[in-house]
């Protein structure tokens, strides 16, 4: 019987482009749901009960939620090619601690660049460029967080690539000047067609931003 | 002494003495002498620290021996800041020299290296993702301080918020005898160590969990049957006495 992979994600969303990237990796086909998440549907709102959330992996009619859980579910799973973790369990926990970082620390410091004002603003953009630098001496000369290959780390930062443009423009700077080997690493996960194909152009995603701005701050 | 899967095999010496006689039973006495290359385990924790708790009952089901180190909260040792540079906060642990930081990833770490007993993940890629999927619920909802460190409407909101988490988490427990079914696992080990801080919240915020949750309070209990629990977990009235000190430092009621 055939697998039946649907996933249910906002295109803009960093969450959502993990799982995208990840299913690319290992060559599955899956049918992608759009959700309105002012409007969400009854078959997000019955998976993910919990948190009503995106992104969220139906796998033969089971949910699987939270956008980290679904790569090592995704990497477990269909173990045949691309393997996302590492053999090794203290590399694997070594990895899993970077992915954790990202996931605790990149998200709501990109949003408090994207929403906030003043000093909360510049505080939430200098502490991003030391989230950012510290990532960098993580990666150091590699090629990738995985080392030769493409892992869970690279998986769980490459989508807050293409938010990099919001994050000049609201911040005011460059983050290739600050971080070039990040940026170089970002431009070399995006020469892979599973990265390129799951992430949005960034102007795209700056013009969505700024519109979902316009209505945050007019509330 | 113990080793896990992925160390140095043993290194046996067998002495055979044969006590050679032509006409009685040729004795021969094999002595295998095992000599393991031992583990070195060391975790940096402090004892009230939920997260460090997770470890010490992951550590104590798969019957592992280590080294314990108290930390000071408010005077960090050169170990634990050159070992978790980044985070710098406990527990960490430290195998063969290696450190593994954060307590779910050690918990998992654990459950990889020390796999031939007492699993704490099942086996199935579907039912593991829900147990990371609560043990991460666990992670981000049940941690909250607020109810000892906020007063009136701010307090009331923090209890309700408590209460709320705590009955989502016993309607995924349902009937079940632990999180994980019949086994013991990981959102058990993620959880159970909170229990520590009931009698706190109870104090604190003038109620009663076990009246609000009653199923949650029962499950806790059946936890603390097992060795690993109530050998860990630190005495409630300590955790009360250690909170109220710990609010006088930062000057809070």
């Amino acid at each position: 019987m055939a697998d039946e992979v649907i996933l249910l994600d906002f295109w803009p969303s960093p969450f959502g482009m993990r799982v995208r990237v990840a299913l690319a990796e290992k060559g599955i086909e899956y049918e992608y749901k759009e959700e309105n998440l002012s409007d969400k549907s009854p078959l997000l709102l019955k998976m993910n009960p919990v948190k009503k959330q995106i992104p969220v992996l139906i796998h033969n009619g089971k949910p699987v939620c939270e956008s980290l859980i679904i790569v090592r579910y995704i990497d477990e799973v269909w173990k045949h090619k691309s393997p996302l973790l590492p053999s090794d369990a203290y590399q694997r926990a070594h990895a899993m601690f970077w992915a954790d970082y990202v996931d605790k620390k990149i998200y709501s410091l990109a949003r408090q660049v994207w929403l906030s004002s003043g000093e909360e603003h510049e505080a939430g953009k200098n502490e991003l460029m030391g989230c950012f630098k510290l990532l960098e001496g993580e990666l150091g000369d590699k090629t990738y967080f995985g080392d030769d290959t493409f892992g869970i780390v690279d998986v769980a930062l490459i989508p807050f690539y293409s938010w990099f443009y919001m994050f000049e423009q609201c911040g005011n700077m460059s983050i290739e000047a600050e971080c070039p080997k990040l940026v170089a690493w970002g431009k070399r996960c995006m020469e892979k067609e599973s990265v390129s194909k799951s992430l949005p152009d960034q102007h795209k995603v700056y013009d969505l931003l700024m519109d979902l701005k316009k209505k945050f701050l007019a509330k | 002494m113990t080793y896990g899967s992925n160390n140095i095999p043993p290194i046996e010496l067998f002495i055979i003495l044969v006590t050679p006689h032509p006409d009685q039973f040729i004795r021969f006495w094999c002595f295998s002498l095992t000599v393991a290359m031992s583990d070195e385990l060391v975790l940096l924790s402090m004892w009230p620290s939920p997260f460090g708790l997770r470890v010490q009952i992951a550590l104590a089901e798969k019957r592992v021996e280590y080294e314990y180190k108290e930390e000071d909260l408010f005077n960090k040792s050169s170990l634990l800041l050159t070992v978790n540079p980044v985070h710098k906060k406990v527990p960490v642990l430290i195998h063969n020299g290696k450190a593994i930081c954060e307590s779910l990833a050690i918990v998992e770490y654990i459950d990889e290296v020390w796999n031939d007993r007492s699993p704490l993940l099942p086996s199935d890629p579907c039912r593991r993702a829900e147990a990371r999927f609560w043990a991460d619920f666990v992670d981000k909802k049940a941690a909250s301080k607020k109810v000892w460190r906020s007063k009136g409407e701010d307090q009331e909101e923090a209890k309700r918020e408590l209460i709320e988490i705590f009955k989502v988490l016993e309607g995924e427990l349902g009937d079940k005898p632990y999180f994980g079914g019949d086994n013991f696992g990981l959102v058990d080990i993620a959880l159970v160590p909170f229990y520590s801080r009931f009698y706190t919240l109870d104090k604190f915020g003038n109620f009663s969990i076990e009246a609000e949750c009653p199923v949650l309070v029962a499950w806790a209990k059946r936890c603390m049957k097992r060795e690993s629990v109530f050998k860990s977990l630190p005495d409630s009235e300590k955790v009360y006495d250690f909170v109220l000190q710990v609010n006088k430092w930062f000057g809070i009621h």
